[in-house]
């Protein structure tokens, strides 16, 4: 009986034109009703202070709310709420819970977002092998896996152009899919935050806030939360070396292309060229990053964020990892007889990681960005609100 | 080897004492009876302390000179307090913050919706359990014996000396397993008030002319682990008593708060947008005297004077995001009989009190920041300021219940926090927090005044305590001493 009614009031609310929330999304709601009459967090992050300028959450509040939240922990062990208080708080797993929804409501195309809940370790890693096995298999059928011409480098293994034609149609789908994903999200949340447009003011702010995970600093600079109520840099600095190795290695990739198609300047490169320097002091960061985040991630306090995308976050950071420990032994290997399993091993790494790429753990550092731009928008519009009461 | 420092108790005053003595040498356990994830005792429901400066320090604003507190102190008390003793806690309160700071508190700017306290109090980063955090990390860090489910429902007392603490030791669920007898050569008792303890407030505030027991109705805000058991134990020991069991910070909250723990949120803070009625329909208190956080702590009163001690705050859609919003949703209703029915209360009285309270506002310049003149005129009780007419649908009405915070009735004591017994000191039991704030505070209340008391009593009773232990020298310069001398740390960068 209860069910019907229910059914019926959401009926009737469809025919009134209202937007529904989700169970997790009303979870946000309620915990964020008990917190706007707290706000004890205030200080942690931005959040809280986004919090504050509303009275009620609808679902584009709270999908940029959710997206606002870093998962730093910080308003978890500080709240008076926690469970087991009958009010049951637990502001980064709600969040958690409702990102994870929104990175799959967002996906382009829509029938794909179902990938988010199933791009977990197993299948990342499986991936990784097969695509691996699969370029072996196709280096085999030359008779060149093993002891075949190396002096040639890459090329002499797999062709510059059959290499483009693999790997540039895959990163331009990642590119595509995920622009086109933000571009809806942004699209829904931008009216729920003051319809203002972006400012250089606001985008430099936010630029600022998310290349230096402002956010993972706790308020006091002193950093976050992992495995109990003690604060730590560890996160922030691990999530440094990860993303400033990616985009070290991503940007040896880029000169390289520029030096081939550009200068007319083909690899293989030394060891002191600016590709090499870059993808090597990138690929030893990225290394010891997702290192270091997996470490961190075992570690973690299990009621921080959603349990359900552990699976999520280790598949991203074991691709990661993978990628660059055999970038690096690749590099090592030149000249030697194991360079062509290692090559494709790699890159059938680095094409598991770009296939997954959109519909799994890297959307968060996307998603967070354009919630942290519509922050840094919004806090420079005059409050609505003129809280005096208190 | 027998320990130095015991101290009963495991909230902000507690822990004070614990990182004091520690500091000056002692040994030391601490005693909580609550379960580690209830830890904390009321202080995790706490967010700020008042800070006496006279110049502005870190996230302070301005100036807020020991006068000024003083004068606040002295209103809100009706003069129910001890000027020595308040003014020690109020220049501590200059000074403590880096202390605090050094064991991993931190502080935020005060807090949206919190204008009025921007300039006299200091808001702790994540509020009173990031606090309390620090300070357990802290106590950890340096080797404090920290025991949970421990709770001291006796101490051996010889002639006024303490001589030991008789704990029972409870499982997660609350049963005893066993009971430990733990001598030590001084003890800090900071347990808290009697507030959690229901039988004991029924009993202190009776019968009402009504033949109502008032308590009856009464929520708590804080913990539900204040049962008083120490206390009542001291009193029944002789120990000098301060202040009376009715004497409390009472606030009126959401009539749908929980039991225990509903802490900040559950507070009403539209009282001064509208109007508050009784079950009868009826006004009767100024809604408007001042400032809200000058006033809230008086309405838990006002409404545990009221028949079945409830009332109604009734407000229209012109207070709406003045306020900070409610936890609960109010009763909504587009018309003012309609509201007065939804909440059950008589029509025809309730439309007569709003007719006149609506018809004696006197039109004014509305400004809800400052004490405006839109006050009442021919209606009693006078509405002096914020008296708007309540006139624009959708009206709101919230129903509100005293809510305790804690109780008043302690042990007296002087500036070294001695429990006394026939107004002579113990050489060795010390006590702070709620136990004594009732010295300080005989009645009323101002906000974060009570983290000022604790942190300031807290650390002088560690370290007396510490120095009662280890012998120190009488010529040693005391923290007391230090503050009221100005000659203590006076270093108060604090901001991150």
């Amino acid at each position: 009986m209860q069910i019907l009614q229910q059914l019926t009031q959401e009926a009737q609310a469809l025919g009134r034109g209202e937007i529904l929330l989700t169970a997790p999304e009303k979870e946000v709601a309620r915990q964020l009703q008990i917190c706007n009459g707290c706000r004890y967090c205030e200080g942690f992050c931005a959040v809280f202070p986004a919090m504050t300028r509303r009275l009620e959450f609808g679902k584009a509040d709270i999908h940029y709310l959710a997206n606002l939240c870093h998962n730093c922990g910080a308003c978890l062990h500080a709240c008076q709420y926690a469970p087991p208080h009958e009010f049951a708080i637990n502001v980064p797993k709600s969040m958690a819970t409702v990102r994870g929804q929104t990175y799959a409501d967002y996906a382009w195309p829509k029938a794909l977002g179902g990938l988010y809940k199933r791009n977990g370790l197993t299948v990342s890693m499986a991936l990784a092998v097969s695509l691996s096995l699969f370029l072996m298999l196709a280096i085999e059928s030359n008779g060149t896996l093993w002891g075949g011409p190396v002096q040639n480098g890459f090329y002499a293994i797999f062709p510059h152009n059959l290499m483009v034609s693999m790997f540039a149609p895959i990163f331009l789908w990642a590119v595509l899919a995920l622009t086109l994903g933000v571009i809806k999200f942004w699209r829904e949340v931008t009216p729920a935050t003051s319809g203002a447009p972006l400012s250089s003011p606001a985008a430099a702010e936010a630029a600022h806030d998310a290349l230096r995970l402002k956010y993972l600093g706790g308020g006091h600079g002193e950093g976050c939360n992992n495995e109990d109520d003690a604060f730590t840099l560890a996160r922030k600095r691990a999530h440094h070396l990860t993303f400033y190795g990616f985009m070290l290695c991503f940007a040896a990739t880029s000169v390289a292309t520029i030096y081939h198609y550009l200068l007319d300047w083909p690899a293989p490169y030394d060891f002191t060229s600016l590709p090499k320097l870059l993808g090597t002091v990138g690929g030893i960061s990225l290394t010891l990053g997702t290192l270091w985040l997996w470490r961190l991630n075992l570690a973690r306090d299990p009621n921080h964020g959603d349990a359900q995308q552990r699976p999520m976050d280790r598949g991203f950071i074991a691709l990661l990892f993978f990628i660059s420990v055999t970038g690096l032994a690749l590099m090592l290997s030149k000249d030697t007889a194991a360079m062509p399993i290692l090559l494709a091993v790699h890159l059938g790494m680095v094409m598991a990681l770009f296939l997954t790429l959109p519909y799994g753990k890297f959307a968060h550092g996307i998603f967070r960005t354009a919630a942290l731009l519509r922050f840094s928008v919004e806090k420079r519009q005059p409050s609505k609100l003129a809280l005096g009461g208190d | 080897m027998t320990l130095d420092v015991l101290v009963i108790g495991g909230g902000n005053a507690a822990l004070c004492a614990a990182l004091m003595a520690r500091e000056a040498g002692a040994s030391v356990m601490l005693l909580e009876s609550a379960p580690r994830e209830w830890r904390g005792g009321n202080s995790i429901h706490t967010r700020n302390l008042r800070c006496m400066h006279d110049a502005p320090q870190d996230e302070l604003v301005e100036a807020y000179s020991e006068e000024e507190f003083w004068q606040d102190l002295l209103k809100v008390t009706g003069g129910l307090t001890n000027e020595h003793l308040a003014r020690l806690a109020i220049r501590h309160s200059e000074h403590c913050r880096p202390w605090m700071f050094k064991h991993g508190v931190r502080f935020q700017p005060s807090l949206s919706g919190a204008l009025h306290t921007a300039r006299t109090n200091a808001f702790f980063m994540g509020g009173g359990k990031a606090l309390v955090n620090a300070y357990y990390r802290s106590a950890e860090k340096q080797g404090i014996q920290i025991q949970y489910n421990a709770e001291v429902h006796e101490i051996e007392l010889e002639n006024g000396v303490f001589k030991a603490a008789i704990v029972r030791h409870k499982s997660a669920t609350g049963e005893l397993i066993r009971t430990e007898r733990i001598a030590a050569k001084t003890c800090v008792m900071a347990a808290g008030g009697f507030e959690s303890n229901l039988a004991w407030l029924r009993e202190a505030w009776g019968q009402n002319e009504l033949g109502e027991f008032p308590a009856d109705n009464f929520l708590i805000r804080g913990t539900k682990f204040n049962q008083g058991t120490l206390l009542k134990f001291m009193l029944n020991a002789g120990a000098d008593q301060i202040s009376d069991p009715t004497q409390a910070h009472m606030v009126a909250i959401d009539a749908r708060a929980p039991l225990y723990d509903g802490g900040i949120c559950t507070r009403i803070d539209c009282v001064t947008l509208g109007v508050v009625v009784n079950k009868n329909a009826e006004r009767f208190y100024d809604e408007g005297e001042d400032f809200w956080p000058k006033r809230y702590a008086i309405w838990g009163r006002l409404v545990a004077q009221q028949a079945g001690q409830i009332g109604y705050s009734i407000s229209d859609a012109k207070a709406v995001g003045r306020f900070m919003p409610p936890v609960f949703e109010g009763t909504v209703a587009q018309t003012l009989p309609e509201l007065a029915q939804k909440i059950g209360l008589n029509v025809e009285t309730f439309m007569a009190t709003m007719n006149a309270y609506n018809q004696a506002c006197v039109p004014g310049r509305f400004d809800h920041t400052v004490l405006d003149d839109c006050h009442t005129e021919g209606v009693s009780p006078a509405k002096t300021h914020w008296a708007l007419p309540l006139d624009t649908a959708p009206f709101y009405a919230y129903a509100v219940k005293p809510g305790v915070t804690f109780t008043y009735l302690g042990l007296k004591t002087d500036d070294t926090t001695a429990v006394r017994f026939q107004n002579q000191p113990s050489p060795n039991l010390f006590v702070a927090g709620e136990m004594m704030a009732g010295n300080v505070l005989g009645k009323g209340y101002t906000a974060g005044v009570g983290m000022t008391i604790g942190t300031a009593f807290g650390r002088i009773a560690g370290q007396q305590a510490a120095r009662a232990a280890l012998g120190i020298s009488e010529s040693e310069p005391r923290l007391a001493q230090q503050v009221m001398q100005g000659t203590a740390d006076r270093d108060t960068r604090v901001s991150a």
